[in-house]
């Protein structure tokens, strides 16, 4: 789960990492009044999880109330590369000295935290890493024995930081990694880390990425979750437990196993055509999980035809069946729908779809059957 | 031959009293495996359909002679339960939980690294099969049948998919091993293939993988240097886009890292054919194996 900047400032706060003063506010007036208490010059940011916000326009100096108000009134509703700015975050202009950069990242190919430091903060660090690697100071950590006082040494006199800064930014890297852990954090990107005219470091920005297995144990975190920034289809999904991603094609997908499911979207594409979602129905669906799965699938405008591909391994294909004809009971679907039914219990399901004889409803034996079939009834739009 | 599960392996089953864990211990148990204990603490004494359950692993690798542990306890107990099925003695650990917090997973692969005695298969794994062995999981056994063919794979459904299509086609496998679709996955791409590598009954390797991490690169250089059996690949996510998890908790596509096509080529360049779609990557097995 990505946290919003200011959601992962707070975090940072709660951990004592020093960030600039702030509110948060969804409305032209909300962002004056939060301009006003915290005083001018101040910073409005638009709030969304995406980069290159600055270069949208997406970050504005106010040196006074007219200006404030301008600049919140312009990123309010403004649409940055798909995402459309619900919020946005006022906060005090910082004096800026030095802009460096720092992050812990959750390494799965050394399977350790891997930390990382520079002083070319601000900029995109991709670049920094690509063209001159040994600005980038790098130390994994043994998860067991985490962070000591001496990798922030380390990592700071690798990546050149003055002197007087060694300590304080030792300082900041461990209580950046203490909220990596307590927290349960896949990513704490901090670009830039600013150290200030009075050689104070401070977190200028916050990136953030929570395990979302782990929320269980963080209640305040899974709180942080903003259904308004979701997709309807997404946010719809996400209450009836089903695992659903949104896509940009036109025909929906419904599988069993993540695997299968990614699988099926290739082979759609395979055969000229670009799948709606991704939906796993998970292992022993049952036929009210089918139904609501249809119902998700269908709330999409975009679709025009539906695959489900299921390769009964716990999930039993005459559930699946038996779901597939309650959902054309309850919603009367306008869409054709291909079936492709294989392993446990199939030729209880075939049959029963055959019995129910669903206007519409098209059955295959094999995945690319399955996929060549649904493709040519999206661009017609009538089963056979 | 097989690998990692056959009939000398006796099964304790944590979490046995659960539903999913009394439905899979049995099915694991009728498909002939040696299942000879559940644990469930608090519920020593109680049997689940003829397998006697116990307080702790240790009390069931004492009394009953565990040597494997099927992990089934929800995800916020399943760190815990493999590290006590570790600490009890037992060598092989393999966990079906689907759900377990990243760090958790990190803690425990970063403990038992230091038992090189101790594998870990999982977690978010559909287990282990040796047809006509033994099956440790949830694998649907009945679609599987003895043969050469040995199977390693991060997902479970695609698994059956692609083995069904071998088994169609006349092929039976030595082990069906899925190493799960989680972040930080016990056992790797490479620790299965080298096991398929050494045992005689496997003449050829068919692995599966996905979007997300950077297994497959590595299992590509190990290949190279270290198999000699032909490896047949399959890839899925080619049409998944950057930034969102396609269900498994490690199915990812992070800026440019972990795409399909970037495993694809990874493979290739080492000489590993892979197959476009399940269907393909069994006529490649089946070319190659002469059928």
């Amino acid at each position: 789960m990505d946290l919003l900047e200011y959601q992962g400032k707070q975090l940072f706060a709660r951990h004592g990492i020093p960030v600039p003063t702030g509110k948060p506010a969804k409305t032209v007036e909300d962002a004056v009044a939060a301009a006003d208490e915290i005083g001018y010059p101040c910073v409005v940011k638009a709030q969304v999880l995406i980069g290159g916000r600055g270069k949208a326009g997406g970050v504005k100096l106010a040196k006074d109330r007219a200006e404030a108000t301008q600049y919140a009134t312009d990123i309010l509703g403004m649409d940055i590369k798909g995402f459309t700015v619900h919020e946005v975050w006022i906060e005090g202009a910082s004096q800026i000295a030095e802009e460096y950069y720092a992050s812990i990242v959750f390494d799965r190919a050394a399977k350790a935290p891997l930390v990382m430091l520079s002083t070319q903060g601000g900029m995109d660090i991709e670049e920094v890493a690509e063209k001159t690697p040994e600005a980038l100071a790098r130390l994994h950590v043994d998860p067991l024995l985490g962070f000591q006082d001496f990798h922030g040494r380390k990592l700071a006199f690798a990546a050149g930081i003055p002197a007087d800064l060694i300590r304080p930014v030792g300082a900041m890297l461990s209580k950046l990694y203490a909220t990596f852990v307590a927290e349960e954090a896949m990513l704490i990107e901090v670009n830039p880390l600013i150290i200030t005219a009075d050689r104070d470091v401070v977190a200028l920005d916050a990136k953030v990425t929570l395990d979302g297995n782990s929320l269980y144990r963080h209640p305040q975190n899974a709180e942080l979750r903003d259904p308004s920034a979701e997709d309807p289809q997404e946010q719809m999904a996400h209450e009836r437990g089903l695992t659903y991603v949104k896509l940009d094609g036109d025909i929906g997908i419904l599988g069993n196993g993540a695997g299968l499911v990614m699988s099926t979207l290739d082979v759609v594409g395979l055969a000229g055509g670009s799948a709606a979602n991704f939906l796993d129905a998970g292992g022993g669906s049952k036929s009210d999980a089918i139904v609501s799965a249809v119902e998700v699938i269908l709330s999409d405008p975009k679709v025009r035809a539906v695959l489900f591909n299921i390769f009964g391994g716990i999930t039993r294909c005459d559930e699946v069946a038996k779901g597939l004809i309650e959902a054309y009971g309850i919603i009367n679907p306008t869409v054709p729908f291909v079936v492709r039914l294989d392993g446990t219990n199939d030729v209880e399901g075939r049959k029963l779809l055959a019995d129910a004889n669903l206007p519409n409803v098209a059955t295959a034996t094999t995945m690319n059957e399955a996929a060549e079939k649904v493709v040519a009834l999206a661009k017609t739009g009538v089963a056979a | 031959m097989s690998v990692l599960v056959d009939r000398e392996t006796r099964l304790v089953v944590t979490g046995i009293t659960g539903r999913e864990g009394t439905f899979h211990a049995t099915n694991n148990k009728n498909y002939g495996t040696q299942v000879v204990a559940g644990v469930t603490p608090g519920k020593g004494g109680q049997d689940v359909n003829g397998i006697p359950v116990f307080n702790t692993v240790a009390e069931s690798v004492d009394k009953a002679g565990a040597n494997t542990a099927m992990i089934f306890v929800p995800p916020r107990f399943a760190a815990d339960s493999i590290l006590e099925a570790a600490d009890a003695g037992i060598r092989l650990i393999v966990a079906i939980t689907e759900g377990i917090p990243a760090h958790d997973e990190l803690r425990v692969y970063t403990q038992l690294k230091r038992n090189p005695d101790v594998r870990l298969v999982g977690p978010n794994c559909p287990g282990i099969l040796s047809p006509g062995k033994a099956s440790v999981g949830i694998i649907p056994a009945s679609f599987f049948k003895q043969g050469n063919v040995g199977v390693v794979s991060r997902s479970g459904t695609l698994t059956y998919q692609i083995g069904n299509e071998l088994a169609q086609r006349g092929f039976g496998n030595s082990s069906i091993v899925g190493i799960g679709g989680d972040p930080v996955p016990g056992s790797s791409f490479i620790d299965v293939i080298e096991l398929f590598q050494n045992d005689p009954e496997t003449e050829l390797i068919v692995m599966s993988g996905e979007i997300g991490g950077s297994a497959e690169e590595e299992a590509a250089e190990y290949i190279a240097a270290n198999v000699t059996k032909p490896v047949v690949a399959y890839i899925a996510g080619f049409t998944a886009p950057e930034g969102k998890t396609m269900g498994h908790a490690g199915a990812i596509v992070s800026g440019t890292a972990g795409t399909a096509r970037a495993k694809a080529e990874a493979l290739e360049a080492k000489g590993v054919r892979v197959g476009r779609t399940p269907t393909e990557t069994a006529e490649l097995a089946m070319e190659i194996l002469g059928k």
